[in-house]
């Protein structure tokens, strides 16, 4: 009997378990079909009329990361934080007036992007390249809603391609590195040998050059941003070379340039070198005991870009096909002034009146190698 | 027998339910609403026909690499290297895809062919390797996934593109994306791979259960050295063991480089396809039927999962642990299977 009796309790334990996991599909079910009504194809014309009357009050934003991650200390993470002091800025709620959805590998920028096309937010970010793809295919789809994507530029009516004007703001890292250096000799370690790492490498020859003439400018290219030791190796032979200043443009190259400074300062805490970060501030990278040999960092500012096309979207002047292109005009690249002990008002000052200037378009900072050939004769 | 039956089906059930509830507790415990977030689960796997696409699309690979894995482990064998042989086997795809010219007919066949081919090498390797030297499977197959993936990105950077992330779309002559499909999912990127992975189902079934080669690589995967002294080459058996299961995970590669994407990229690190093809076989209880069952339930979680934030609010962090607690139940099957035949013993 008793026998029996556990038997029939195991089996009630699995009916029950069932019971449940059927209770919350049940309860999936009936949302379904809510969601269903309002997002199916043949409602379009109804979700238009509600976005034209809402959009005023009721505009909402949303981003998909790349595989990074919306705690990645660097891209995907500034967006989000743009995006959330966006939604502050406008009292709006996350999930509501602004969301993020996180990718956990390639295949799932497209269902991700899709998904927040379909919980009706009116404007969507990809962050990074590696969206291009995915944002072309998806906007084509979805006429209605606006699209932008970081750092890269990509083709269609409903999309904004947000860029940043890297040299702009490498001319200012110059600018600082020409005014620090005491052996007038500074480097330049690029990732690959590319048209966008130029804009660095000429911007910044520029800066320095603007300022003394006499200036060396050491170039060289690691030909990968992920190999910390070639970026090792390159800054030792810098630094061996009396150049006490290198600016990366490397992503995680440069980590090997951050290293091969702090062996020198381990070494040797005396000697006067230093390193220019990219990207975002990478003054932590650069901490060494009481010390830090990260002078300042060129940094993008993504955060002030997604906010601004948010609030341009929502004026109802969404730059739809558009390339916009983020300078130092609009902040959208400066030099991050964390280091206090390093980058002293001495520097900071001629930083800031050739900021002035490039606003003003007094100075048109080079892009290329042959506008760089062009502006040095020029000078 | 009957009862092994019941057991089989039993068992994973239980599995997935267990690791359900407690899923259920952990989002409990962090303060958000479980019916919500199952909800939200279940409406981003199947709460849309859009999701439903999105869901096929992910459960077709897994079928692929959930058969790879149980296939081999029929004979006993170890296929760690399921990843690997999805890379090779999507390069291979690719690479006939953009460079190969020729009518469809012939284009796509030959596409997937040599995706199976290539995977199937891949899988030969470790199979010679075992059967010749006795070099164990799994070492040899989680190397040859590092190998895989490295050559591959070096071969997609320097070989089918001028030093870009990614190839060329593969010609439409070798796709397999379906316009049919995509306009009735609203652009999912559900493609006709599925019923080629329903099809391989059926094949493994076939294999195992009514030829004399799947009887030898059950045979082996028992007993070998019973096997060899009842005639049966347990080298042979080892060998075309691995080189079917690789091709199986070569075709998974396939369904990613002809059907989702339609192009390859440098991959930053392994897509996960081929060790989730671990737990799909296990869930599966290694058989063809289970695979393509277990393979429903993981595509949805993987799909689901990522609506999960969106509309539940819980964080992407806790979907993960969800799932991997999913996983570890299904893992854990032998716990429940010893638990249930405790309870039998003491019902007698």
């Amino acid at each position: 009997m008793t026998v029996k009796n556990r038997k029939l309790l195991f089996l009630f334990a699995i009916f029950l378990t069932l019971g449940m996991l059927l209770a919350a599909c049940g309860g999936g079910d009936d949302s379904e079909g809510e969601n269903a009504d309002s997002e199916s194809g043949s409602d379009s014309e109804s979700n238009e009329t509600t976005e034209a009357s809402e959009e005023s009050t009721d505009f909402s934003s949303a981003m998909v990361t790349d595989v990074g991650g919306v705690d990645d200390k660097s891209f995907n993470q500034s967006a989000w934080e743009g995006l959330q002091a966006w939604g502050e800025e406008h009292g709006l709620e996350e999930g509501e007036g602004f969301d993020y959805a996180q990718s956990n590998d390639d295949s799932d920028y497209q269902p991700n992007l899709n998904r927040l096309v379909r919980e009706d937010f009116n404007m969507v970010f990809g962050i990074g390249y590696k969206l291009e793809d995915a944002i072309s295919e998806v906007a084509g789809q979805y006429p209605d809603t606006n699209f932008a994507i970081v750092d890269s530029v990509v083709e269609g009516d409903n999309i904004a391609s947000i860029t940043f004007a890297d040299h702009e703001g490498s001319f200012l890292a110059g600018v600082a590195a020409a005014n620090k250096t005491n052996t007038d000799k500074i480097g330049f370690v690029g990732g690959t040998d590319s048209d966008l790492i130029n804009k660095f490498e000429s911007g910044f020859v520029a800066g320095a050059k603007t300022v003394n003439p006499d200036i060396e400018v050491e170039v060289q290219y690691a030909g990968a941003f992920d190999a910390p030791d070639d970026g090792k190796l390159i800054a030792s032979n810098m630094y061996n070379n009396d150049i006490d200043i290198i600016y990366h443009a490397s992503g995680a190259t440069g980590n090997g340039v951050f290293a091969q400074a702090k062996d020198i300062k381990n070494n040797d805490a005396e000697r006067e070198i230093w390193v220019i970060g990219v990207d975002r501030d990478q003054y932590e990278e650069g901490a060494i005991g009481d010390q830090n040999v990260t002078l300042t960092s060129m940094i993008k500012r993504v955060d002030n870009s997604v906010q601004q096309v948010s609030n341009m979207a929502m004026d109802g002047e969404f730059p739809g096909g558009e390339v916009l292109e983020f300078g130092v005009e609009d902040e959208g690249v400066g030099l991050a002034d964390t280091n206090e002990e390093a980058y002293t008002d001495d520097i900071a000052q001629p930083v800031d009146e050739w900021k002035q200037k490039i606003i003003d378009g007094d100075v048109e900072v080079p892009q290329t190698h042959d506008e760089l050939d062009e502006y040095l004769n020029s000078l | 027998m009957n009862t092994n039956r019941l057991f089989n089906i039993l068992v994973p059930l239980i599995s997935a339910l267990i690791g359900l509830i407690a899923g259920a507790l952990i989002m409990l415990g962090f303060g958000y609403n479980p019916i919500k977030g199952y909800a939200a689960l279940w409406n981003g796997a199947f709460g849309d026909i859009y999701y439903f696409g999105e869901t096929v699309r992910q459960v077709t690979p897994y079928i692929f690499t959930g058969l790879a894995v149980a296939f081999a482990f029929r004979s006993g064998l170890l296929n760690i290297g399921a990843e690997g042989q999805v890379i090779v086997g999507w390069l291979a795809a690719v690479w006939i895809g953009t460079t190969v010219e020729a009518p469809m007919i012939i284009h796509l066949p030959l596409a997937i062919i040599v995706a199976g081919l290539a995977g199937a090498i891949w899988g030969f390797i470790p199979g010679l390797l075992k059967a010749t030297r006795g070099v164990h499977e799994v070492i040899v197959t989680i190397m040859l996934n590092y190998t895989a993936l490295y050559s591959a990105n070096a071969i997609v950077r320097n070989v089918l593109s001028d030093n870009e992330d990614k190839t060329p779309d593969v010609a439409g002559t070798a796709s397999l994306a379906s316009e049919w499909f995509q306009n009735m999912t609203y652009f999912s990127r559900m493609h006709y791979g599925i019923f080629i992975a329903l099809f391989a189902a059926v094949i493994m079934w076939f294999i195992i259960e009514r030829t004399t080669l799947g009887y030898e690589l059950k045979s082996v995967g028992y007993n070998e050295h019973a096997s060899k002294y009842a005639g049966m080459s347990v080298k042979r058996n080892i060998i075309l063991s691995m080189v079917i299961a690789g091709a199986f995970a070569g075709l998974a590669g396939a369904m990613e480089g002809l059907g989702t994407f339609g192009y390859m990229s440098v991959q930053s690190g392994f897509n996960n396809l081929g060790f989730d093809g671990i737990a799909v076989a296990l869930l599966g209880a290694n058989t063809a039927i289970g695979v393509v069952l277990a393979a429903i339930l993981f595509g949805s979680l993987k799909v689901g999962g990522l609506n999960m934030p969106t509309e539940a609010g819980v964080p992407t962090e806790l979907v993960d642990i969800i799932i991997a607690l999913i996983i570890f139940f299904v893992a854990s099957g032998y716990i429940i299977r010893w638990a249930i035949l405790r309870f039998k013993k003491e019902e007698k």
